[in-house]
C-alpha cells in the first residue's frame, strides 16, 4: 500500500435526463494497493459513482485521473483497457456458457483464423485461477455453478482483462459466512500482490474487517474518506444515513399461538431433474418469526414458490390455517390472509411503470371500499396511499410518481407497505432487505417484527445470516434440499450456522422434528 | 386414402420433391434461427422474401444472370434487415412492428415496385429466360447411386446450399467468436456489454444474415421454384419458417428437421389435389393446417414438460 492514488475522481457530477442529480461535486481518490470501502444508503450515489468510473455513464461534469492521466471513458472497454475491472452484484454471466467461455468472452481466442481456440480458453482459465488460487472448474456450466463460485468467475474474468483496479459492488451480499471469509482471504491476497480494491458494502462489520480506508456518500455527495482503523461503526453509519441507526434489533420474546401454515412432507424435482426439496415438514405459529436459513440454492426458491402457490410440490401438503392451499390461486391465498414479500421485488413486487398509488392498492383493488359503482374511487385510492407512504416513509415526490422512478429502497418499501397492511394472518418475506439502504432495512424489520407481536406467523427467508439470526424467534436452516437444523433457543451464531449450511453438521431426525408442533 | 398417402411419401419423385420444397422454407427458417439466437423475433421475413424474390428476379432479368440475380436478393434481404434493424436498434421501435411494416411493404411494395420498373402486373411470367433461372446441378457419383441419387442429384444449387447452411450455422454459432458473442447477446445482453461485446453491432450482423438468408429464400422463389415472380408466391413461408424455428428449438439442425416437415406436407397437399373430388381449397390448406398442428404439439409437450416441473401458473416473466 502506498500514498499514490491510482484512481482519482474530481469534481463529479452526474445529472440524469430526468432533472435527479445522482453525483454533486464528488471527490474520491483510492491510493494504489489498498482496499478502499465505498458506503452509503441506496440512492446516495456510489453505484452511479462507480458506472462512471467503468464508463457505463458519462459524468455532467468533473474529471477522472487513472494514474495521475487524465482520462475519459465512452465505454466500459475503455475503462477496462485502462485497468480498471468491475464484479456487478448482479453477475453478469451468461448462464449456457461454461466458466471458460463466459471468460473470454469478448476476447475469445482463436485458431485456424476464425474458430474459437476453446483448449485456448481453458488454459487461459485455469493460468489464471492457479496464480489467484481460485478454484473454478473451467469447463462446468454457469448455470450449474454456486453463487459464490460465480462470483470467483466474475472476479476472474476481470484479471484476465488485466484489471489492476477492481470495484466489488456489494459482493458479499449473497455469500455465506464461510464463502465470506474465503472472498477476503483472496482479496487480501490480490491486495498482497498490488491490486487496489474498491468494496462498495452496506455491511460495516464487514467493512471495519477487510478494509483500509473508507469513503460514504450521503444524498449524492461525498461526506468524508477516513482510514477505517479511526471510526466506529456507529461512527460510518451516523455519516450514512445522518442519524444513530439501531444496529441491535429490540423485541420482546414471542409468545406463539396455534399453528397457521403447516408444511408436510414437501418434495420438489426441478427441471433438470435436481431433487431440490426432500420432504420437509414444519410449522408457522401465529405470532412467531421462523426464519429459513441456508445457501441459496437449498430449496428455499422453490419452498417459498409452493408456498405462494407458483409450483406444484411433487409430493407433500401446505395448509394454511387448516386449509390445503393446493389449486388456490394468488388471489384465494390473498383472500385467506396470506402476504407476500417476493426476492425479484422488480418483476413480482411491482408494476414499474404504474404509480406508487396503484401498487399500494393493487392487491385490493376490487374492494367495495375503491370502487364507486364502475369507477375507482380515486380520492379513497389516494388516501390509503397517502397514510402508508408517510408511515413508511417512502422517499417521493408524490403518490402518483411512476415506481421505478425510486430508489431501490423506497421501491421495497412500496411492497412492504402493500403486503403488511393487507391485514395479513401469515406473511412470507423472501430475502425482504436484499440490497437496500439501513434506513429502510431498519424500518422493515421493525415492521415485520411488530406484525408478529400483533399476532400475524411470519416465515423470513433470508440470505442475509445476521438478518435471519436477529429477527427469528425460531431458526430452519435448509441444506440439499432438507431441514438439518431446528433451533428455538435463541443460542445461535455465525459459525455455527455455517457448519449447518455447509452441510458440515446434521441434528438428528428427532431434533428435526420439532419444527412441527402437533 | 392413408395407404394412398403413404404410398406417395415413400415414392422417389416425391422424396425429391420435398427437399426442393423445403428449401425455401429451411433458408426462412435459418433466417429465423439467427435472428432469435440475437434475441429478435425477425417476423419480417415474409416481406423480405416477397421484395428479395422481386428484386431477384429482376436484377437477373436487366443483367440476364442468375447469379447476379442471386446476389442482388440477398443485398436487397439484408437492406431489409438492417432497416428493421435501424428503427429496432436505433429508435427502439419494436421489433415486431419493424416486422409487420417489412411485411406490408412487401405485399404492397411489391406490386408496386414491379409496375413501375417493368409496368407488369402481378407476375413476371413473360420476362422468364432460361439465363435467369438457377440451374440444377447433377452430382457425380452420387447420382449413380440407385434411389438415393434420384432424390440427391439433380437439384438446383440453392437447395444444396440451403442444407450446406445447417452445417455453416451451427458452425457460425457454436465454433466462432461471433457466434459466442451472438449467443452471448440474446441470452444476457448485460453480460455481453460488460466484457466490451457491442451489443448493438452484434445484433446488426445477426438480423442482416437474418435478412440475407431470407433473401436466398427469395431468389430460389423467383428465380427456381416458381419460374418468375408472382405476387402469391411467399405463400406464407416466412411465418411458417418462425414456426420451424421455434418447433426446432431454435436450433439449425431443429429447424431444418421441422422445414423437411412442413416441406412434406405442402408436398402431400399437391398430390392429394390431383384427386377427384377433392376440393383444392381444402388441400392447400394442408401446409398451414399442419404448422398450426405442429405448433400446438409443441406447445403442448413445453406445458407438460412444464408441468411435470411442477409450474401450474406462469405468473410474471
Amino acid at each position: 500500500m502506498s500514498d499514490t492514488p491510482v484512481v482519482q475522481m474530481l469534481g463529479i457530477s452526474k445529472i440524469y435526463p430526468n432533472g435527479i442529480p445522482a453525483n454533486q461535486d464528488v471527490n474520491f481518490s483510492v491510493n494504489k494497493g489498498e482496499i478502499h470501502a465505498l458506503v452509503g444508503e441506496n440512492g446516495a450515489g456510489k453505484s452511479t459513482l462507480m458506472k462512471i468510473l467503468f464508463g457505463f455513464e458519462k459524468p455532467t461534469s468533473g474529471t477522472i485521473l487513472i494514474d495521475g492521466e487524465e482520462v475519459t471513458f465512452a465505454s466500459p472497454m475503455a475503462a477496462i483497457a485502462k485497468g480498471i475491472g468491475m464484479v456487478h452484484q448482479h453477475f453478469m454471466l451468461v448462464p449456457s456458457l461454461t466458466v471458460a467461455e463466459n471468460v473470454v468472452l469478448g476476447m475469445a481466442p482463436k485458431k485456424s483464423g476464425m474458430f474459437i481456440d476453446f483448449k485456448e480458453a481453458v488454459r487461459l482459465t485455469e493460468e489464471y485461477a492457479e496464480r489467484f488460487h481460485f478454484d473454478v472448474e473451467p469447463n462446468a456450466r454457469v448455470a450449474d455453478i454456486s453463487v459464490g463460485m460465480k462470483q470467483k468467475v466474475e472476479i476472474l474474468k476481470a484479471l484476465v482483462r488485466g484489471a489492476k483496479v477492481l470495484i466489488l459492488d456489494e459482493p458479499t451480499a449473497v455469500l455465506t459466512t464461510q464463502e465470506t471469509v474465503e472472498l477476503f482471504r483472496q482479496l487480501h491476497e490480490l491486495k498482497n500482490q498490488g491490486f487496489t480494491i474498491i468494496f462498495i458494502s452496506h455491511k460495516l462489520n464487514e467493512i471495519k474487517e477487510l478494509t483500509d480506508r473508507v469513503t460514504i456518500m450521503r444524498r449524492g455527495k461525498a461526506a468524508g474518506t477516513y482510514d477505517t482503523d479511526a471510526v466506529s461503526e456507529q461512527e460510518i453509519s451516523r455519516l450514512m444515513v445522518g442519524r444513530d441507526v439501531v444496529l441491535e434489533i429490540e423485541k420482546t420474546p414471542a409468545e406463539p399461538e396455534e399453528v397457521v401454515l403447516r408444511v408436510e412432507n414437501l418434495h420438489f424435482v426441478n427441471e433438470w431433474n435436481k431433487r431440490m426439496l426432500n420432504g420437509i415438514s414444519f410449522d408457522v405459529r401465529k405470532g412467531e418469526i421462523v426464519g429459513i436459513a441456508g445457501v441459496e440454492g437449498n430449496g428455499q426458491r422453490e419452498l417459498v414458490d409452493i408456498l405462494f402457490g407458483l409450483i406444484s410440490p411433487e409430493k407433500g401438503s401446505v395448509q394454511v390455517n387448516g386449509v390445503n392451499i393446493a389449486d388456490k390461486s394468488q388471489r384465494e391465498l390473498r383472500n385467506m390472509g396470506v402476504s407476500y414479500v417476493p426476492e425479484d421485488r422488480m418483476t413480482f413486487g411491482i408494476a414499474g411503470t404504474a404509480s406508487i398509488n396503484e401498487n399500494i392498492v393493487s392487491d385490493r383493488i376490487a374492494s367495495p371500499a375503491f370502487n364507486k359503482g364502475p369507477l375507482l374511487n380515486m380520492r379513497a385510492i389516494r388516501e390509503t396511499s397517502q397514510h402508508l407512504i408517510e408511515d413508511y416513509a417512502i422517499l417521493c415526490k408524490s403518490g402518483r410518481q411512476h415506481v421505478n422512478m425510486l430508489s431501490g429502497g423506497n421501491i421495497q418499501k412500496v411492497v412492504v407497505a402493500r403486503e403488511f397492511s393487507a391485514d395479513p394472518l401469515l406473511i412470507i418475506a423472501d430475502q425482504p432487505t436484499r440490497g437496500i439502504d439501513v434506513g429502510a432495512t431498519e424500518l422493515i424489520r421493525n415492521k415485520l417484527i411488530d406484525l408478529s407481536r400483533e399476532g400475524a406467523a411470519v416465515l423470513l427467508v433470508s440470505a442475509d445470516l445476521n438478518e435471519v439470526m436477529e429477527l427469528s424467534d425460531s431458526l430452519i436452516v435448509l441444506y440439499g434440499g432438507n431441514i438439518v437444523g431446528y433451533f428455538d433457543d435463541g443460542q445461535w451464531d455465525d459459525v455455527m450456522m455455517g457448519e449447518y449450511m455447509l452441510g458440515l453438521k446434521k441434528q438428528s431426525d428427532e431434533e428435526v422434528k420439532r419444527a412441527c408442533h402437533a | 386414402m392413408l395407404k394412398q398417402l403413404a404410398e406417395w411419401v415413400f415414392q422417389v419423385e416425391f422424396l425429391f420433391v420435398i427437399l426442393r420444397i423445403t428449401a425455401p422454407i429451411l433458408f426462412a427458417a435459418l433466417a429465423a434461427v439467427v435472428a432469435e439466437k440475437a434475441a429478435m423475433s425477425n417476423i419480417g421475413l415474409e416481406g423480405t422474401m416477397m421484395l428479395s424474390a422481386l428484386f431477384g428476379f429482376l436484377f437477373a432479368y436487366w443483367t440476364q444472370s442468375w447469379l447476379l440475380g442471386v446476389l442482388g436478393a440477398v443485398i436487397v434481404g439484408t437492406l431489409l434487415a438492417l432497416m428493421m434493424g435501424f428503427f429496432y436498434l436505433e429508435f427502439k421501435t419494436d421489433i415486431i412492428l419493424a416486422g409487420i411494416a417489412v411485411n406490408m411493404l412487401g405485399e404492397g411494395g411489391a406490386i408496386f415496385l414491379l409496375f413501375m420498373f417493368t409496368g407488369l402486373r402481378g407476375n413476371t411470367a413473360i420476362l422468364v429466360t432460361p439465363n435467369i433461372l438457377i440451374p440444377t446441378i447433377d452430382i457425380p457419383l452420387i447420382k449413380d447411386i440407385p434411389f438415393l441419387g434420384k432424390i440427391l442429384s439433380g437439384h438446383c444449387i440453392l437447395t444444396y446450399i440451403a442444407f450446406l447452411l445447417v452445417w455453416l450455422i451451427w458452425l457460425l454459432l457454436y465454433r466462432t467468436p461471433l457466434g459466442l458473442n451472438i449467443r452471448a447477446v440474446g441470452e444476457s445482453p448485460q453480460a455481453a456489454s460488460s466484457v466490451g461485446v457491442s451489443v448493438k453491432r452484434i445484433k446488426y450482423i445477426a438480423i442482416a444474415m437474418s435478412g440475407a438468408l431470407a433473401g436466398l429464400g427469395g431468389a430460389f422463389m423467383s428465380m427456381y421454384y416458381s419460374q418468375g415472380w408472382n405476387q402469391g408466391m411467399v405463400a406464407g413461408r416466412g411465418f411458417i419458417a418462425l414456426a420451424a424455428q421455434a418447433m426446432g428449438r431454435g436450433e439449425p439442425v431443429g429447424a431444418m428437421l421441422t422445414s423437411l416437415l412442413f416441406g412434406t406436407a405442402h408436398g402431400l397437399s399437391s398430390k392429394v389435389a390431383g384427386l377427384p373430388n377433392v376440393s383444392s381449397f381444402l388441400v392447400s390448406m394442408i401446409p398451414y393446417a399442419v404448422t398450426i398442428m405442429g405448433l400446438f404439439i409443441y406447445a403442448w409437450n413445453r406445458t407438460r414438460k412444464l408441468k411435470k416441473r411442477g409450474i401450474r401458473r406462469l405468473t410474471g416473466v
